[in-house]
């Protein structure tokens, strides 16, 4: 199944792209494609424990099981205001 | 056009249509309000010591809109007679420049004072907003809070500051 990633500030600048596609086993959850990423892009790897995460642009956890076609949003600590 | 209450976008901020607009959506119990408090975010032309230059601004819009929808409730369930808007710019904004606006309302001033005092605290906490500073010799990502709406202390710490 293939999802789309979405990347934004510094995790966009490290992965060169604002958004990827990523083929997956079925069940795979959010955790198991960011461990993904982070395995083509080392330079993530710093961002494990401050990360939020946003499945079909909701708020989601590591834990939850990603679908065919779903939007996946990987955010570095946010800076509004 | 009557403004959305919540809203991102490039264009400049202007309060006074935004507080029209809240004006607006209070319909025909507008006449209860006794207050009216507005907070404007300035890009600021210093940061830790470096003489920032312009801000640049990025949102995962669908995402923040919500995170801004959440905000509201979250007042209207604390502050049952007041009600926000909240509008955050995007894209370059120089310095000076305005990049947030909250305006609130409320029968009384103390609840809309903690009102919009409540929702700037949260929109820095859960809004999936970013800004690159660009200061005298480099630029940087500035990275704040790790973005949890449901953290319960985040959220006390939000009220702290509220009714402080």
């Amino acid at each position: 199944m293939r999802v789309t990633v979405k990347l934004f500030a510094r995790l966009r600048d490290i992965a060169g792209a604002s958004e990827l596609t990523r083929d997956l086993p079925p069940g795979a959850t959010v955790g198991a494609l960011w461990r993904d990423l982070t395995r083509d892009f080392p330079e993530l790897d710093r961002y494990e424990r401050s990360i939020s995460s946003a499945l079909n642009a909701d708020y989601a956890r590591m834990d939850a099981v990603v679908r065919d076609g779903d939007e996946v949003a990987f955010l570095p600590p946010v800076s509004g205001g | 056009m009557m403004m959305p209450l919540l809203r991102i976008g490039h264009e400049p901020l202007e309060l006074e249509r935004i507080v029209a607009a809240l004006s607006h959506s209070a319909g025909a119990d507008a006449g209860a309000d006794g207050a009216v408090v507005t907070f404007l975010g300035l890009v600021r032309n210093h940061n830790v010591g470096r003489s920032v230059r312009y801000l640049e601004y990025e949102a995962y819009e669908p995402l923040a809109l919500k995170a801004f929808e959440r905000i509201a409730g979250e007042v209207g369930a604390r502050w049952p007679n007041a009600r926000v808007a909240v509008h955050h710019r995007i894209g370059r904004l120089e310095v000076g420049e305005a990049s947030v606006a909250i305006a609130s309302r409320a029968p009384h001033r103390g609840d809309a004072y903690a009102a919009c005092r409540y929702a700037i605290e949260r929109v820095k906490q859960i809004a999936p907003i970013w800004k690159r500073e660009f200061f005298e010799g480099g630029d940087i990502w500035i990275e704040g809070a790790t973005a949890d709406p449901d953290d319960v202390s985040a959220r006390v710490e939000a009220e702290k500051a509220a009714c402080a």
